[in-house]
This record gives structure tokens, sequence and C-alpha cells, in this order.
């Protein structure tokens, strides 16, 4: 539990500080912060769950996904500036270090399982965004409909 | 282009395009703002197309279109959200065409990087960090966030003198590694290989990489396909830096 703890703050702080190497403005840090926080609590419970990486790695950028967009239209801001961020603790930097350790040092077995993992982890972040895509989409479809706001703002969308 | 108003438009529109791709914006973003800006400016049947090499755009009914080509990258969200507050601000008429243009040209050749100190600082307490949330070593946190530091520092300077792409990912990972074997040689550090993955995140190619699957999965499969070999490049940078320091310890 200790352990946990200790690694959502780390995480906050990580993506805070990856954040500020990449020039995020100010006022989008805090909140890019907490989106990767509460999205790797998601991956841990899910690996706590026994559910596997895939899905893990799955729920958490579907997370990112749809809290990204939704800070971007409360802050007016663009979605990058939280997503980018926030997937930092996502990134499978463990496995893509062994696949390379083992191909250096003529371990290729070993070295292409590791490939096959970060292939999946890949995979289904990438599919991950692609399901907050949809759900993000579905949301402005609906708003659409029933507020007058939203139907003004987005009169020429081409998605819709 | 017959009539000043319109030539204006273009410029500007053109200009703030250029300045989002080369900090790092994806390509739905950029042609929905250029499209934006023109209609905004009285122009609603504009044609544009943005790749992440250049920009082309014509106004129908106008003869000569207009190219701008993109030859820079880095990444700077902060003029991409600017760009983005300056669009909006036309959007609302609070500011004309012409202040707009000025404003692009100001942003253009001001950035507001966060100082060099901060920016070490920062990459130091992501090595750190990250390296105890990937691998739960927390006796090497303090010698990662050093070696991170270093890290970042040569990659910055490399980037600074020698502008070759992918040289300043490479050196630096390569001084990740030589710096993480020496730590654990004189007893400073206990596993080279965490500290390794964590020093390599504050390079890792995250924006490419990110705009790489939000472009393909919205169409531009040019730029995609572009910035994913990009993100390619300096992951293989990265890798092959490590690579060649542990083959040869």
């Amino acid at each position: 539990m200790l352990k946990l703890i200790t690694d959502l703050i780390l995480t906050y702080i990580g993506t805070v500080t990856f954040g500020v190497l990449m020039n995020v403005p100010r006022r989008s840090l805090n909140l890019g912060g907490w989106i990767g926080t509460i999205s790797f609590l998601a991956y841990r419970l899910c690996i706590a769950a026994n559910l596997g990486i895939a899905v893990a790695n799955l729920l958490g950028t579907l997370i990112i996904g749809i809290l990204s967009m939704q800070a971007a239209r409360y802050k007016r801001m663009p979605v990058i500036n939280f997503n980018i961020p926030a997937l930092v603790p996502f990134v499978p930097g463990g496995q893509a270090y062994q696949m390379i350790k083992n191909f250096a040092l003529g371990n290729v077995g070993e070295a292409i399982s590791f490939l096959l993992q970060v292939a999946i982890i890949a995979g289904s972040i990438a599919f991950g965004f692609l399901l907050a895509e949809m759900v993000n989409r579905m949301q402005t479809k609906l708003m659409v409909q029933f507020s007058s706001r939203w139907s003004h703002e987005n009169r020429n969308n081409p998605k819709l | 282009m017959t009539n000043d108003q319109g030539h204006l438009m273009i410029k500007t529109a053109l200009h703030a395009g250029r300045l989002m791709i080369e900090n790092g914006s994806e390509i739905a973003r950029v042609s929905d703002t250029i499209s934006r800006i023109a209609s905004n400016a009285g122009y609603p049947d504009s044609k544009v197309y943005v790749t992440i090499t250049g920009i082309m755009m014509s106004v129908s009914g106008e003869e000569n279109a207009q190219i701008e080509p993109v030859t820079s990258r880095s990444i700077d969200l902060e003029k991409i959200t600017m760009v983005n507050d300056l669009s909006r601000d036309f959007a609302d008429h609070k500011i004309t065409l012409a202040q707009f243009e000025e404003q692009l040209t100001v942003l253009d050749h001001h950035s507001h990087y966060f100082p060099l100190w901060i920016q070490l600082l920062s990459a130091g307490i992501v090595s750190g960090a990250l390296e105890v949330v990937f691998r739960h070593n927390y006796p090497d946190f303090l010698v990662t966030c050093v070696i991170g530091l270093i890290g970042w520092g040569i990659f910055y300077v490399i980037n600074r003198v020698a502008k070759i792409r992918f040289l300043s990912e490479f050196l630096a990972s390569a001084a990740i590694g030589t710096l993480a074997i020496l730590a654990v040689r004189y007893h400073l550090g206990t596993n080279a290989d965490d500290i390794i993955i964590g020093c390599v995140m504050p390079l890792v190619p995250g924006v490419p990489l990110t705009n790489a699957v939000r472009d393909i999965l919205s169409g531009d499969l040019v730029s995609g396909i572009a910035r994913g070999m990009e993100a390619l490049m300096s992951a293989i940078a990265i890798g092959s830096g490590i690579a060649m320091i542990l083959q040869a310890v």
C-alpha cells in the first residue's frame, strides 16, 4: 500500500517535470499531472486484479484520452498539453531496454520475446486512444443535440 | 492575389500553421485552425492541404495558391497553445488580422522556454521518479537523478551546438550508459540496468510518437508515417547508443 502511494506521488512528479521538458504552458502542468496519476492508478489496479498488461494499458490510455479531452475543453487549450505528459508512465521503457540489451549481448530469443511485449503494450496504448476518441466524439454528438452552446460551437465541425 | 485582405489572410494563416507544425502540433489541429482563420476573415471556401513538411493553401475564385515550407522542427507546446489562443481571440473579434500577424511574428522570435536550470532539474527528477516507479529500486534514486541531469545537459548542448538530428540522442544515451556502468563499478549505484532505464526517459520521443498515432487515426496518413519514422529514428538512436556501450563493457 505504501509502495503504491509512493509510486503515485512519484508519477505525479514525473509527469509534471516531463511537462516542463516539453515546455507545456504553466497553467496546464498541474492538471496534466493529475490526469497522469489517476490513469496510472487505474493501470496499477488492473495489474493487481490480474487483468494482464494489455487490458491495463488499454484502460489507462482510455482514461487519459477521456480526461485530457475534458481538461482541454475546460481550460480551452490544445489536448496535447495534457495527454503527452500523462502518457509518460505508460512508456514501456523497461521492456524496450531489456530488448536492446539482449540484442546487443546476442540473446536473440529473449530479445524477441521482449520485442513482442513492447509491441503488445504499444498496440494497446494506440487502441486505448482510439476508444477514447470514439467516446469523445459520442459526447460531442450528444451534447450538440442537447445544448445550444455546443451546437453553436460545432456548427461547422466536419467530423459530425 | 488581387486584394490585400485576402493576401494578408493567407499570409497569417500560413504563418500560424507553420508555427504550429514546427513546434509539434498534430496535422488535424493545424488544418482546422487554418480553415477557422480563413472563415473568420470572410473566406469560408478556402482549400488547405497540410503535411508535416509543408502547407498549401488557396482561396476559391482567386488565382494563385500559396506554399509555406516547414523546414525546422522542435517541441514547444506553449507556442501551439499561444497560436490557439490568438486564433480564438481573432474568432471573437478581439484582435484584427493585422494584429494577429504582428503577434505571430513576435511569437516566432521569442521562445518562452523554462530556464536551463529548471529544465536540468526536471530532467533529473523525471529520471529518478520513473526509475522508482518502473523498477522499485529506491537506493539508486539519487544517482539516477544526477546521471539523468547530465544526460539531458549533453542532449541540450549538442542540440544547440551541432544542429544534426538524432546525433544528440545518440551521444546522450551513450554518455548515460557509460556513466551508469561507471557508477555501479565504483559502488555509487547498485543496478546499472535500472539507472539506464530511468535516465533515458527524458529523451523518449513522446510528442512524435503520440502525434504519429493521432495523425494516422485522423486520416493524415502521409504525415503520420513520416512522424512515426521520426520517432523510430530517435528510438533507434537512443537504443544504439546504449547497445554500443553495453557491448563494449
